[in-house]
């Protein structure tokens, strides 16, 4: 413990990362350039978030990671490894419990509350960027609200698939201005983003970004007139808890064709099978 | 009349280099002027001045908009700029490929205009892409093709179908016709002076094929070394030029 | 309807040791409505010239030449190209098209340029065609492609489509047939009769007796030719 300053980074870097995340709770949806550091994590392990959440971080918080909405996979394991030996916090697979809450993929199905913070693992933080390949031209296009070509891109989706096939990183329209990548969750888990009573941040390490989402924004799925933004979800019960509303996962469970749904969200799924919830998978 | 364009005094320099001087002319709406002269005249130069990609170090380009009169582009704000370049103004460039997305189907590329601008229904928007594409004769079946997979004169048709599709009052072209086979700009210069005339199109077309001006442009104007030497109806220049440059540049054309 | 005034033209070869050549010096004339004047004069007497100053196709160095009113002379281009489209027609020698462009669409696009209705412009443009006998399955087709007489009628039928109350016509009878010939000759009867004033060129004795009102001289207008 007495190796590493609290959380990692030292206090220069946290005052750099917290002014930059101040200024993006003031501009909601804006992509505001940081000094991202060296993390002792590859790129694309959610050097972003690690950031943003040790700046954050407070020794009485509580800490939770989920991966694709679980707790226990190498990633939030790692992670949450990390945090308990650089800064000593308390950790936790409750949603409820947590008052930092990373996550890579997933908002949690349990809706949080005031005083919690969800901090978001983003890869490419530019929405534009697979339609318009030069940052100058995005950052101009950001600036001037030129966002024509976000629809050239759904409009593609409509004409290849008959309807609009982005299901993850769905883009996004913040507080009427900015429309932002909400990072790679599903478009099951956009209606979560608004108006939600957690701050919500955002960290691209390797892109040097970090932008935000105060409590309560508003925060509209970009679509058509005639092909209405839909929150999808495979179309079944979650085969250990039974729940009927939250995003599964698809498992295959054996070699003759076999498979189940599941919650994706690990702690949410436990819930209800600790309170008597039963699904047909259910052991 | 308000001219739709006035052109005051542009020069751009570069370095001790003149890229045009003291340029001053003026487009009613309807008109379509052809801007001639040899590589390096400064045609180019001044066409992007006047478009807004390039800043004049002096000189007005007042431009008449719909809402609020006559205004300067040069001073006026970017995003107001932007947004007369993809309402009222148009762009052609000489290559299709830079004005075109390559990696989007041919409606998107129609459609981008229309979603810049606010249209939200998917369906209006493809019909209206449907419909362009045909009035620059591609077929409806390639509505979902990608550009690459269209000849030189297709694209460059899609390109002109992209940026008349909002309705635009000025279009600017630069060297339209240039790197297409003969018999395809041929097409397309038809298919250009249908669409000016009936839009009521104002254009500037920078070239250096007279054959293309005379066809297209009611005015000619002839620049040298980044100047004007002389300008006036298309044909009068064409077939009286004045001017000893002008006479070389008539008298150099081939004849077929 | 036309008038000119003094009218004088020189040409400046500068690219031939700056030669300076007088073709036409001081002409005045006028041509009034239903009034059809021909230019005469031997080759070179500057017949054409002076037909393309008045059109606006050449410059005109001094002098005036008023068209309905406007004086040519010192206008804008949007004032000639709108005087042209309106009130100015001209029958040149040559056709010049863009390649590809139906006959039909040839024809009708002076009308069209006047905001005559597709369909009907194309009515007027088929009636022409049909009274010229170019023979309808040529009427989709280039004129690009045809022979001399019939780019030539293919030329007086697009020089008619519109009632222009003022026309120059350059040779429009020659290298034409007799029926074809008497077709022109009554369409130029039938310009005069609706009072478009008509100056035009004509080789053709017969038909420059027949249809015009007085002749005009270039020869005494060009420096060098006079004496």
């Amino acid at each position: 413990m007495t190796e590493y300053n609290f959380a990692y980074l030292d206090e220069q870097t946290k005052r750099m990362i917290r002014r930059a995340i101040l200024k993006g709770l003031a501009i909601p949806g804006y992509q505001v350039p940081f000094a991202s550091r060296e993390m002792p994590m590859p790129y694309g392990w959610g050097t972003g978030g690690v950031q943003v959440s040790a700046a954050v971080l407070t020794p009485s918080d509580t800490f939770k990671v989920i991966d694709q909405g679980a707790d226990d996979t190498t990633n939030a394991v790692s992670i949450r490894t990390f945090f308990q030996r650089t800064a000593g916090v308390a950790t936790t697979t409750a949603t409820s419990d947590a008052t930092v809450i990373q996550t890579r993929h997933r908002i949690p199905e349990e809706p949080l509350h005031e005083g919690q913070i969800l901090v978001y693992q983003v890869p490419i933080p530019e929405p534009l960027r697979f339609l318009e390949p030069r940052e100058s031209e995005t950052r101009k296009m950001h600036s001037l609200e030129e966002y024509g070509l976000m629809h050239v891109k759904l409009y593609e989706d409509i004409i290849r698939h008959g309807h609009i096939a982005t299901s993850y990183a769905y883009p996004v329209k913040v507080e009427g201005r900015y429309v932002m990548d909400p990072s790679p969750i599903p478009k099951f888990d956009n209606p979560k983003l608004r108006d939600m009573a957690a701050i919500q941040l955002f960290g691209a390490g390797r892109e040097q970004r970090i932008y935000a989402l105060p409590p309560y924004t508003q925060v509209v799925s970009l679509d058509f007139e005639d092909h209405p933004f839909e929150a999808s979800k495979a179309d079944h019960p979650c085969g250990m808890c039974g729940a009927t509303d939250s995003y599964l996962d698809e498992l295959i469970i054996d070699d003759i064709g076999g498979r189940m749904f599941v919650c994706s969200d690990t702690d949410y799924c436990e819930v209800r099978q600790a309170a008597g919830h039963k699904g047909k998978d259910a052991a | 009349m308000t001219p739709l364009l006035s052109v005051q005094g542009i020069t751009k320099r570069y370095g001790p280099h003149i890229g045009c001087a003291d340029v001053s002319f003026d487009l009613y709406p309807g008109e379509v002027m052809g801007i001639v002269g040899e590589s390096g005249s400064g045609k180019s130069t001044l066409l992007n001045c006047m478009a807004g990609h390039l800043t004049p170090d002096a000189g007005q380009v007042v431009f008449d908009t719909r809402t609020d009169g006559p205004r300067d582009t040069i001073t006026m704000s970017e995003p107001e700029r932007r947004m007369l370049g993809r309402t009222d103004w148009a762009f052609v460039h000489q290559h299709a490929r830079d004005g075109l997305r390559m990696g989007v189907s041919a409606g998107g590329n129609v459609g981008e205009r229309l979603m810049a601008v606010g249209e939200r229904h998917y369906g209006d928007i493809r019909d209206k892409a449907t419909d362009w594409l045909g009035r620059v004769e591609i077929d409806a079946s390639r509505v979902d093709d990608r550009p690459t997979t269209f000849s030189g004169g297709m694209q460059q048709r899609l390109q002109i179908a992209r940026n008349l599709v909002t309705g635009p009052r000025l279009v600017f072209m630069d060297e339209p016709t240039g790197g297409l086979d003969v018999s395809v700009q041929a097409r397309l210069l038809d298919l250009l002076r249908g669409l000016v005339r009936d839009m009521g199109l104002s254009a500037i077309i920078v070239t250096h094929d007279l054959a293309v001006v005379r066809l297209l442009a009611d005015r000619l104007m002839v620049m040298k070394l980044g100047r004007v030497v002389e300008a006036g109806l298309t044909d009068q220049v064409l077939d009286d030029p004045q001017h000893a440059y002008s006479q070389l540049l008539v008298s150099s054309v081939l004849q077929v | 309807m036309i008038e000119l005034k003094n009218v004088s033209k020189t040409f400046t070869l500068h690219n031939q040791g700056s030669a300076v050549i007088e073709v036409i010096s001081d002409v005045s004339f006028a041509v009034a409505p239903g009034e059809c004047v021909a230019l005469t004069g031997a080759s070179g007497a500057g017949k054409s010239t002076l037909m393309r100053m008045i059109y606006g196709n050449y410059l005109t160095q001094a002098g005036e030449i008023r068209i309905g009113g406007l004086d040519i002379v010192r206008s804008e281009p949007r004032d000639i190209i709108k005087l042209r489209r309106d009130v100015l027609g001209y029958v040149s020698q040559f056709l010049r098209v863009v390649p590809r462009v139906p006959t039909l669409d040839v024809v009708a696009e002076p009308l069209r340029a006047l905001g005559v209705p597709a369909d009907e412009a194309q009515d007027r443009a088929s009636a022409l065609l049909t009274q010229l006998n170019i023979p309808e399955r040529l009427w989709s087709l280039s004129p690009t492609t045809f022979s001399g007489g019939e780019q030539q009628r293919v030329n007086i039928a697009r020089g008619f489509a519109h009632s222009y109350p003022a026309m120059l016509l350059d040779e429009p009878t020659a290298s034409l047939d007799a029926a074809n010939r008497e077709v022109v000759l009554s369409l130029i009867e039938d310009a005069k009769a609706r009072g478009a004033a008509i100056i035009g060129i004509f080789h053709d004795e017969a038909a420059r007796t027949r249809v015009c009102d007085r002749e005009i001289d270039v020869g005494r207008f060009t420096p060098g030719m006079a004496a």
